[in-house]
C-alpha cells in the first residue's frame, strides 16, 4: 500500500496522464460527474458516479468500423483505426469495475472484436472506493465489495491522503512510473475505511436484494410469467435504460452513404426501441412489452445462462435513478420473485 | 388527498363508469412512482399513490389506452390538462373512452431536483405543512416544498383545469408567472454565446430519446428518425452538429403544439434545459401572433395552422429575432 497526500493530487494526475490520457469524474455544466480528459486545474468531482458508465472508453457509442470508397470499378477497404493512445482511467467505482468483466465475456470470447480488445489493452483502470453509497446501489448482490474495489489499481481517500495500490500488472506499471510521488503507507486507514463503508453498506435499503432466484434454470417461467403486461405498460421504450447502463452491450451496424462511398459504423443500440434486431420482414418483437421483456431476459437469464451464473447486472443503480416512469431491474426481479419460484 | 382519489376511483370502477384507473403507483422508495393502471379495489389500495413525486404527465398514455375498449379513468394535474386538450385537438384521443378526474396540485418535486439541491440517498420522504422532509441515509433534511420544486412547477401556468368530467378539491386559479426570464438571457446574448451555449448543453446528449418519447406533442407513430425509409434515421449521427439537429428540429416540430408541461427536461437523464427551446418558440409565438396557450382549448385553429394577412412574414421573424 503507497498514498500520496491530498495536496499533491495534481502532481498525481499530471503524473499519470504523462504519456497518454487521463480521464476521470469531473462536474460537468449541469453539476453532473462526467468522465473528462484531465486537464491542468481540474477536480475529482464528490459525487458518487458519473451519469454515463465507464463503458465508454472501451466501447464508444458510435465508431467506424471500416469505410469503402469507390473508384470507378474498384472498392477500395479503408480501416479507420488509427494506433490507439494510452489511457487512466482514474475514479471508476467497484460497480463499473465489475462491468468491463461483463463486456469481456462478450466482446473477448470467440471471435475476439478486435476494436474493444484494442482499448481494452490501451487502458488502465484504476478505482476509487467508495464511502457514501446511495440508496440505488446493489452492487452488494452480485459478490461486489465497493469498500475493496477491483481494477488494475484501486485506491482509497481519507480526509488527508489518497492510499493506492496495484493489482495487476498494468496497475504495477503505473505505480511504478508514480514512485517519486508515493510514499510507504501503513494501511490501518484503509482498514477503518472499509469497515466504515461496511456498515453503511449493512444499512442500505437494498442490502438483501438479490437476483439469485434467476438464471438459465428459470427461463421458461420467467419469459411467460403474466406480470410483465403489467410491468412494462408504462414504459416509454427510451434507451435510456440501456445507454447509462455499464453492462448494456448492444449494438448495430449500420452504412452511412458518403456520396462516393460508406462508412461502415456501429453505435449502441436499445432492445427497447422498436428497431432494434429488425430484419427483412420486420421486428422479431412486436409489441413493447417483448422488447421490455428482452431487457430483463438477458440480464437475469440469458447471460447467467450463458457465462457461468454471472448476471447482466452490476448493481449501480444507473437505471433506478435515470427512468423516466421508475421502472428498473430491482422492481422487476421483485415482481418475478414469486413467479420463477413456484 | 390520496384517499380521496382512491375512494373516487373504486367508486367508479363500481357503478361500471370506467373498467380501469391510470393513475401513479408507489415504488421502492419514497420518490419513485410509475404510471400504472389499476383494475380493481385491491389494486388501488395496494399501490396507487399521490403526493409530490407524482410528477409524470399521464395524457399521453391516452392515445393507447382510449384504443384498447372499455373506459379508462386517468388523474390529471392542472397542468397535464393540456397536454390532454392539445392531444384532442389533434384527434390523438378517443374523448369518448376516457373519464377525466382533475386533481389539485401543489407542485411537484422530484429526485433530479432534489439532488441538484445536493439532497441525496434518500430512503424516506413525507410532506409536513410547506416542508418536504427527507430522510437520507446520512441525516435528515427538511427544505420548503418551494424550494424543492421542479423547475416547471415553478413557473406554474397555474392551478385550473383546463378539461375535466369532474374535479376532485377546490379550482385554482391561473397564475402568469415568468416563464420567459431565461429565454430573454439568452437572446440577450450574442449569437456566437448562444450557439456556444447550445451546443455546450446539447453535447451532454446521450440520444435516449426520453425527450421525445415522453413528450405528449410527439405522437407520431413512427418518428421520422426511427425510420430508415425516411433517409433521415439517426440512431446515430454523423456528427455532433448532426446529433444537435435532431433538437432542433424536434423542436421546431412541437412549436405551437407544446404546453410547456416541463417532462422533456424533468425526463432527461443529462439534464439538458430542453424547455428553453420550447418556451423560446412559445415567446416568439406570442410575440408575433399574439399571446397563445397551446392546451388552453381542444377546439380551435392555432397561430401556425391558420392562415391570416396579417401574418409575421419571415423576413420580420428574423430581424425582430435580433438577427438584423
Ligand atoms: S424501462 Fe424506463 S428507461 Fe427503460 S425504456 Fe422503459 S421508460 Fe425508458
Ligand atoms: S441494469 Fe441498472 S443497476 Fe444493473 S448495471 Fe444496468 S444500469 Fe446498473
Ligand atoms: S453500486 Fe456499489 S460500487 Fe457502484 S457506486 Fe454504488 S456503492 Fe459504489
Ligand atoms: S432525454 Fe436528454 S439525453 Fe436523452 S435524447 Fe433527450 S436531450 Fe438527449
Amino acid at each position: 500500500m503507497k498514498k500520496l497526500p491530498l495536496s499533491q493530487m495534481p502532481a498525481l494526475y499530471a503524473a499519470m496522464a504523462q504519456g497518454g490520457a487521463l480521464y476521470l469524474p469531473v462536474d460537468n455544466a449541469a453539476g453532473d460527474a462526467q468522465f473528462t480528459r484531465w486537464q491542468e486545474g481540474m477536480e475529482l468531482s464528490r459525487a458518487l458516479n458519473t451519469v454515463r458508465s465507464a463503458k465508454d472508453f472501451f466501447f464508444p457509442q458510435t465508431e467506424n468500423l471500416v469505410s469503402f470508397r469507390m473508384q470507378g470499378k474498384t472498392i477500395e477497404i479503408i480501416d479507420p483505426r488509427t494506433e490507439g493512445e494510452d489511457f487512466v482511467l482514474f475514479g471508476v467505482r467497484a460497480c463499473d469495475a465489475r462491468s468491463f468483466t461483463i463486456l469481456d465475456k462478450v466482446f473477448l470470447a470467440d471471435p475476439v472484436d478486435s476494436y474493444y480488445k484494442s482499448r481494452r489493452e490501451h487502458g488502465t483502470v484504476v478505482t476509487l472506493a467508495c464511502t457514501r453509497p446511495e440508496e440505488t446501489c446493489f452492487c452488494q448482490s452480485f459478490g461486489i465489495d465497493p469498500a475493496d474495489p477491483e481494477g488494475d489499481a484501486a485506491c482509497w481517500l481519507t480526509e488527508d491522503a489518497l492510499y493506492i495500490t496495484a493489482r495487476t500488472a498494468k496497475g504495477e506499471a503505473l505505480l511504478a512510473r508514480l514512485d517519486g510521488l508515493l510514499e510507504d503507507a501503513d494501511p490501518a486507514p484503509v482498514e477503518a475505511q472499509k469497515a466504515q463503508t461496511a456498515a453503511i453498506l449493512a444499512k442500505l435499503p437494498l442490502a438483501q436484494f438479490t437476483t439469485r432466484s434467476f438464471g438459465g434454470d428459470v427461463l421458461m417461467k420467467a419469459f411467460d410469467s403474466p406480470k410483465w403486461a403489467s410491468l412494462s405498460e408504462a414504459c416509454l421504450g427510451c434507451g435510456t435504460c440501456t445507454f447509462v447502463c455499464p453492462t448494456c452491450q448492444c449494438y448495430d451496424i449500420r452504412d452511412f452513404d458518403t456520396g462516393h462511398g460508406i462508412q461502415r459504423y456501429r453505435c449502441w443500440d436499445s432492445c427497447m426501441y422498436s428497431d432494434f434486431t429488425k430484419m427483412a420482414h420486420g421486428n422479431p418483437r412486436t409489441s413493447q412489452l417483448e422488447r421490455f421483456r428482452q431487457r430483463f431476459m438477458h440480464k437475469l437469464v440469458y447471460f447467467p445462462a450463458n457465462n457461468d451464473g454471472e448476471y447482466g447486472c452490476v448493481g449501480c443503480g444507473r437505471c433506478l435513478a435515470k427512468c423516466p416512469i421508475s421502472m428498473n431491474i430491482v422492481k422487476v426481479a421483485k415482481a418475478l420473485e414469486g413467479d420463477v419460484h413456484e | 388527498m390520496q384517499s380521496q382519489l382512491i375512494e373516487r376511483a373504486k367508486a367508479l370502477l363500481a357503478d361500471g363508469t370506467v373498467d380501469r384507473v391510470l393513475g401513479w403507483k408507489a415504488g421502492e422508495f419514497a420518490y419513485d412512482m410509475t404510471p400504472a393502471l389499476f383494475s380493481s379495489a385491491q389494486e388501488l389500495d395496494e399501490g396507487f399513490a399521490y403526493d409530490a413525486f407524482c410528477g409524470a404527465n399521464l395524457s399521453k398514455y391516452l392515445v393507447k389506452e382510449s384504443r384498447k375498449g372499455g373506459r379508462v379513468l386517468a388523474f390529471l394535474k392542472p397542468c397535464d390538462t393540456y397536454s390532454m386538450n392539445q392531444l384532442l385537438k389533434e384527434h390523438r384521443i378517443l374523448r369518448e373512452n376516457v373519464y377525466l378526474i382533475g386533481v389539485p396540485c401543489q407542485g411537484k418535486t422530484d429526485v433530479e431536483t432534489l439532488r441538484a439541491l445536493g439532497i441525496t440517498s434518500i430512503t424516506a420522504a413525507r410532506q409536513e405543512g410547506e416542508d418536504l422532509v427527507v430522510e437520507t441515509l446520512y441525516g435528515q433534511r427538511r427544505i420548503p416544498l418551494a424550494e424543492a420544486m421542479a423547475e416547471r412547477c415553478k413557473a406554474c401556468k397555474g392551478k385550473k383545469h383546463m378539461i375535466y368530467d369532474e374535479r376532485i378539491g377546490e379550482e385554482g386559479e391561473l397564475e402568469n408567472p415568468d416563464r420567459f426570464g431565461q429565454v430573454a438571457a439568452l437572446e440577450a446574448m450574442s449569437s456566437e454565446e448562444r450557439f456556444a451555449f447550445w451546443r455546450g448543453e446539447l453535447s451532454r446528449c446521450i440520444r435516449c430519446n426520453a425527450c421525445r418519447n415522453v413528450c405528449p406533442a410527439c405522437t407520431c407513430e413512427q418518428c421520422v428518425f426511427d425510420n430508415p425509409a425516411s433517409g433521415v434515421d439517426n440512431k446515430a449521427a454523423a456528427t455532433s452538429f448532426e446529433e444537435n439537429m435532431f433538437h432542433i428540429i424536434r423542436a421546431f416540430h412541437v412549436a405551437g403544439r407544446c404546453t410547456d408541461c416541463g417532462e422533456c427536461s424533468r425526463v432527461c437523464p443529462q439534464r439538458i434545459p430542453l424547455h428553453l427551446l420550447n418556451r423560446k418558440f412559445i415567446k416568439d409565438i406570442n410575440t408575433f401572433y399574439g399571446e397563445y396557450q397551446a392546451g388552453e382549448e381542444a377546439e380551435g385553429r392555432t397561430p401556425l395552422t391558420a392562415y391570416t394577412e396579417g401574418d409575421v412574414e419571415p423576413s420580420v421573424v428574423y430581424t425582430k429575432g435580433g438577427n438584423d
